[in-house]
């Protein structure tokens, strides 16, 4: 018989667990429900009895690791909290989020329980074995997989699942002393854009994506990077969308082009940037290769302002597309947005 | 800047990014359409932690450098003649599988084993580098494997920027949710680090560094170990091209204003 543990952690204000933890308790509660399997649930934080109260009606056991050195997110400490956590759950199945802090630490931990991983899991389904689904080759083709191993970890992308919101309540917390080993990590902080400066939004409902055409030569000959900048900003703060860049537009400021400032390679969607998932996508100056489609994987409505009628990758891929010049359009746009 | 580093690059070749990719299933399990015949290039990110490495090394006279790379002998040969010609770099070539389907836990485990195999490489100054996912798999598990059979406990993914400092101690920024990097400082090697982009542009081709690499290179690809990769029981249900096809309505008549406001609507409408 299965049983079933999640791990959860908490957000950088440590007061309260992720959306994404949150989300992978969700799976956990439908996972055991479905297979009638026992579920545990596991919270790394410098006071996990104090976030007991949002998971304590999922209908599963709660274990903390607690303390100080767990409130920062570092590999040494948090693989050996995650270990401590599998080690007393004696679980079969581990589900976490697909977060930059568990990402980091999860598979070093199912190697030291002797257990295997899959991860960046889209979807569980199956009755008799547990099935998984996970896209290979940067989202371009798909697959289910299952395994008979035992432990077998999965970490589940964020968005595949609803946010645990059972109601409050009050349940204990069994917390499990963790053997730490010599911490030779100090994580000194977080470093980010200002407030304001700050472009990329994992919760907005609209993905913005600028392509390399801003930044070439327009019907009067010249290039008006500076224009296209400001046409960019002012959509992106009036819309409080997510900016994401094509690679050649963020490759063009190594190369000494034309360069919109504010964007960077963590901007970058598709081939060697991310896939976020956005209810809706609106891209602008993108021509038409493979690798912009595979970042649009995970965008719901997808909608193109293009010069050129013949580009490939919107036909089939984008719901609508409008053939037109797009500082003209988001000149347009953002005035409408601001009246 | 006097310490002298040791850098292994753990990175794998995938197919060229705007290669269309058809799945089929053969006696080992799920396959690429003509792999061995698709035009090839070293795995990006993975790309980006070799030049990082050769960046560091420069600034460290002594260090070294070398790039561990599983394949089929043949691939790699081919592959590593244009990234002979970007940095200078010892091979390490292990002999296996191609492609993202093989488990990751088989893989990690026979680069480990060329890693230890590794003449003279003390452990003290060793940096693991490599991408943080590849564009194969892209589990992003591999690295963080081959961290812990090589028993380093200090791993750091979605590097974007190390600085050494005099002491061996150095600061890491990690790309974290939302846009920002996580700056956290080590007190000293070794260490995992899975590279996103880093902040170098890749190198031009200096044909006298191919011809250097070239020496140790054939040499290394003739007497590459062979591995055959465990399943570890991972099975696959389905392999298949996602439906992707929409209904495209294309709009060729539309004047800026009329395109605006039914953006406008559209944004502001609940999907």
């Amino acid at each position: 018989m299965e049983s079933i543990l999640v791990l959860t952690h908490t957000d950088e204000s440590g007061s309260a667990l992720t959306k994404h933890s949150l989300e992978a308790v969700t799976a956990g509660v439908e996972l055991a429900t479905g297979l009638e399997a026992p579920l545990t649930i596991g919270i790394v934080a410098a006071d996990a009895s104090a976030l007991a109260s949002t998971v304590a009606n999922a209908g599963a056991k709660l274990l903390g690791v607690s303390g100080l050195a767990f409130a920062q997110p570092r590999f040494a400490s948090d693989a050996a909290a995650c270990e401590a956590l599998c080690r007393t759950a004696q679980a079969t199945i581990v589900l976490a989020p697909q977060s930059a802090r568990f990402a980091r630490v999860m598979a070093a931990v199912a190697h030291r329980l002797n257990g295997v991983i899959d991860t960046h899991i889209a979807a569980l389904a199956g009755t008799d074995s547990i099935e998984a689904t996970r896209w290979f080759y940067r989202q371009r083709i798909e697959a289910v997989v299952t395994r008979a191993a035992r432990p077998w970890f999965l970490l589940l992308d964020s968005g595949t699942h609803a946010a645990y919101a059972g109601e409050a309540g009050n349940q204990r917390v069994e917390e499990i002393a963790v053997d730490l080993p010599a911490l030779r990590t100090e994580v000194t902080g977080i470093r980010a854009p200002k407030q304001d400066e700050q472009t990329i939004r994992p919760d907005a409902k609209l993905l913005f994506v600028a392509g390399a055409g801003w930044t070439k030569k327009q019907p009067d000959g010249e290039i008006h990077a500076d224009q296209a900048g400001k046409l960019i900003l002012d959509f992106i703060r009036r819309s409080s969308a997510s900016l994401g860049s094509s690679k050649s537009l963020v490759d063009q400021g190594g190369e000494g082009g034309s360069v919109l400032p504010f964007l960077t390679h963590m901007n970058q969607v598709g081939q060697t940037g991310s896939t976020p998932r956005h209810a809706k996508g609106l891209s602008t100056c993108c021509h038409g290769e493979e690798p912009h489609v595979v970042g649009w994987r995970f965008i719901g409505e997808r909608r193109a302002i293009s010069l050129d009628a013949n580009c490939g990758w919107t036909r089939g891929k984008a719901d609508v597309v409008y053939i037109a010049d797009a500082f003209q359009v988001m000149a347009k746009l953002n005035e409408l947005l601001n009246s | 800047m006097g310490t002298a580093l040791q850098i292994v690059v753990c990175a794998g070749i995938v197919p060229d990014p705007l290669q269309t990719l058809e799945p089929t299933t053969g006696p080992n399990g799920p396959g690429l359409k003509n792999e061995m015949v698709l035009p090839a290039v070293l795995d990006p990110w993975a790309a980006c932690a070799l030049y990082e490495a050769a960046g560091l090394a420069a600034k460290h006279p002594g260090s070294k450098l070398w790039l561990v790379a599983l394949g089929p002998k043949a691939k790699l040969q081919q592959v590593m003649m244009t990234v002979a010609q970007k940095v200078a770099f010892e091979l390490v070539p292990v002999d296996g599988p191609i492609g993202g389907f093989p488990d990751a836990h088989s893989t990690a485990a026979a680069l480990a084993s060329a890693i230890e195999a590794i003449s003279g490489l003390d452990r003290a100054q060793l940096f693991i580098f490599g991408g943080w996912e590849s564009a194969s798999r892209g589990a992003g598990v591999t690295l963080q494997l081959i961290g812990e059979c090589l028993d380093i406990a200090d791993q750091f993914f979605g590097v974007d920027q190390i600085d050494l400092r005099d002491d061996g101690s150095f600061e890491v920024l990690e790309r974290v949710e939302g846009g920002k990097h996580q700056v956290s400082v080590c007190a000293s090697a070794p260490a995992v680090l899975g590279w996103a982009t880093g902040n170098l542009a890749e190198p031009r081709n200096n044909p006298q560094i191919g011809m250097s690499n070239m020496r140790t290179m054939m040499p290394a690809l003739q007497r590459a170990k062979t591995v055959a990769l465990e399943a570890n029981s991972l099975e696959y249900i389905s392999v298949s091209l996602p439906k992707q096809q929409r209904t495209t309505r294309v709009e060729k008549n539309m004047t800026p204003d009329e395109i605006a406001a039914e953006l406008v609507a559209w944004i502001g409408k609940d999907s």
